[in-house]
């Protein structure tokens, strides 16, 4: 049986040019924006949906610093102290012989930590469904929706006053 | 939206579009039953792929002396083959990564099908090393993985140990970035689907929403690991070339080979490129994505690289008899004039010759010409592999051991079965996913788009007051 969490109200725009006037006007007049759909990332939007700049970037910086160690401490560990091989009087530690793996390694354990990451923290993964609001959201429409459970009919009619305003061309209301 | 455009600049989308029409032309190959061409090609890529099998299996069954490798000469068509196919595989994270950087728009048409043969390009490569082993099944002992025998590790002094892991961290992180790109795609395919296809592309399109979050991680995610697959692509050809660079086979042991093998690898992966837009583009009906101008672009890229790699054949040439070192002018003689010197020929011929046409504006938009020179330059590059590993070792420091060596069938069989596992890959990518770059081609249309940029734009703007409220939004 499905379960439904949230009731959502939500207006398509047909442009991202309205849209970012609506998200503009709703936020002028205090209207707590549930979330904005787009079928690709509009810019613009982020600062006045009041977005904070993402921290993947940080998170791949310390994935990649674990990779660094990971080689450089594995490769010295095997040579130095585990298995010490002469090759021909050159040092035990050369260091220079390792810096292609150490720098694949940084930017492998980088790209799957950061990628892993962003689909956790998404939401997102293989077999994963989450509820869309629109079929046409991840082709030609923008979407602004707010989140009406167990609102009045006051703040329900608020929105919708809201959207005709702002020049939405559809309005439904979905649980998901 | 994010910055102005010059209304002089050719325009990157033709035919007036808006977002839904882009959205039904890149979806339409999906969605209708494989064209008469499509299946004529996949079943001659599958039988290609049969002959790559049979080839394998032969040469795991019979040993390498299947082969026609001699003492003298270790590494022939299967090393050259791997060379090739790893060279190819550099224009699609390039493509997405450094003209990403370089905020190079006309990269969205191309940079999906670009992305997709440089992981198809990738696995042919990563066969050959493997197989030229023989006794295939002991790969796993160039892991560095616990085991009884000591452990014994394996040497990492060895650039064939760095290359393993050059090209297994590529193929991950290009199958990554390729794939994340591709998850808004599949969600739009997805949408439009019903039964067993909405089945499919819910799976792989992974839960996408398009929230407005989701796409500012996914664009953060994006710029970073195009951030880091720019040296990461620098560095895979460069460490191929430290396969032969660290050893002390003159002709081998120079210093230029990074530079050269990358600028080589750049061009030949463009070469592959073109070929295969010029092919996709008219049989998916999308000349509106891959104009003209996407082709010069990337011809200008191809005689860019091209002509560095002259100049690296020439200042090899020069240093050889420059270093006053014998056996280091011997080799290079011995490749222009000695027992394979049409390779050495045709080599200059394909990579450095002919791409000068490309200095002509009229070429360079051609597409017949445009598309015999990729051809040309996929020959030009691999006799470029194949003058560099035989004809140097087929005359060793031993006149005793000079040798001759021309492949067998099972050799040819591999090289040949490996295009039929490469565009088997490509055709059924080309039917499953979006071969251009939906969202991203969207993401430009109101600055590239035909309607906003470009001669006939100028001619309406009077009237078109949608250009002048756009104008006045684009500055946040």
């Amino acid at each position: 049986m499905k379960v439904y969490n949230k009731e959502i109200l939500y207006g398509l725009y047909d442009d991202e040019v309205p849209l970012l006037k609506a998200v503009s006007s709703a936020q002028k007049s205090h209207l707590d924006i549930w979330d904005v759909f787009s079928p690709f990332p509009v810019h613009g939007l982020d600062p006045i949906l009041g977005l904070e700049e993402s921290r993947l970037h940080q998170a791949g910086f310390i994935f990649g610093m674990t990779g660094t160690a990971t080689a450089l401490g594995f490769m010295s560990w095997a040579f130095l102290k585990d298995w010490p091989i002469i090759f021909g009087n050159k040092p035990y530690w050369p260091l220079p012989s390792f810096i292609p793996v150490t720098f694949e390694l940084t930017v492998l354990f980088a790209s799957i930590g950061m990628v892993v990451t962003f689909y956790t923290i998404c939401g997102m993964g293989p077999g994963v469904k989450n509820p869309t609001l629109h079929d046409r959201i991840t082709d030609d429409k923008f979407c602004i929706a707010f989140d009406v459970s167990g609102a009045s009919a006051a703040e329900v009619e608020k929105y919708q006053a809201f959207f005709a305003k702002t020049g939405a061309s559809e309005v439904t209301t979905k649980r998901i | 939206m994010s910055a102005r455009v010059s209304p002089l600049r050719e325009p990157l989308i033709l035919g007036n579009k808006n977002y839904h029409q882009i959205t039904e032309d890149i979806c339409a190959p999906t969605e209708r039953a494989p064209s008469r061409q499509w299946i004529i090609g996949f079943a001659i890529a599958v039988a290609g792929l049969g002959l790559y099998l049979f080839s394998v299996i032969w040469t795991v069954w019979n040993g390498i002396g299947s082969w026609n490798l001699n003492r003298t000469i270790g590494w022939g068509w299967d090393i050259t083959n791997f060379v090739w196919w790893v060279g190819i595989g550099h224009a699609g994270t390039l493509i997405s990564a450094i003209l990403l950087l370089f905020r190079q728009k006309w990269r969205t048409g191309v940079n999906r099908a670009a992305e997709a043969m440089t992981i198809f390009a990738v696995i042919c490569a990563g066969q050959f090393p493997i197989i030229h082993m023989g006794r295939v099944w002991m790969a796993i002992f160039i892991f560095p993985y616990p085991n009884t025998r000591g452990p014994l590790w394996p040497n990492f002094n060895s650039p064939l140990f760095w290359d393993v892991f050059a090209i297994s961290t590529y193929f991950t992180v290009s199958l990554l970035f390729w794939y994340t790109g591709l998850v808004p795609d599949f969600a739009t395919v997805r949408d439009r689907a019903t039964g067993w296809r909405r089945k499919l592309y819910d799976n792989l399109a992974f839960g996408w929403t398009g929230s407005a979050k989701h796409w500012q991680r996914w664009e953060a995610l994006s710029l970073v690991l195009a951030g880091i697959s720019t040296p990461l692509v620098l560095s895979v050809h460069t460490i191929v070339s430290f396969d032969f660079a660290t050893s002390v086979i003159p002709g081998w042991h120079t210093t230029i080979f990074p530079p050269y093998f990358v600028a080589g690898a750049i061009f030949s992966g463009f070469a592959m490129v073109q070929t295969l837009m010029l092919v996709v583009r008219k049989l998916f009906k999308l000349e509106d994505y891959i104009t003209h101008q996407h082709i010069e672009s990337m011809n200008k890229v191809i005689v860019l690289t091209g002509t560095i790699v002259g100049v690296a054949y020439l200042t090899e040439l020069f240093i050889a008899w420059y270093s006053g070192y014998i056996y280091e002018q011997f080799a290079f003689y011995n490749r222009a004039m000695g027992i394979y010197w049409w390779s050495y020929f045709g080599m200059m011929l394909c990579n450095v010759l002919s791409p000068q046409i490309f200095w002509v504006k009229k070429y360079r938009r051609d597409l017949w010409v445009t598309f015999f020179m990729s051809i040309f330059i996929n020959i030009g590059m691999w006799f470029e592999r194949f003058v560099i590993i035989a004809t140097t070792l087929a005359r060793d420091y031993l006149p005793s051991s000079w040798s001759y060596y021309s492949p067998t069938w099972v050799e040819m069989g591999l090289f040949i079965g490996s295009l039929g596992l490469f565009f088997t890959c490509f055709l059924i990518f080309a039917r499953i996913a979006p071969v251009v770059a939906i969202a991203e081609v969207k993401s430009i249309l109101k600055q590239m788009g035909d309607q906003y940029t470009g001669v006939n734009a100028l001619n309406k703007k009077h009237d078109d007051h949608d250009l002048h409220t756009e104008d006045a939004h684009g500055h946040h």
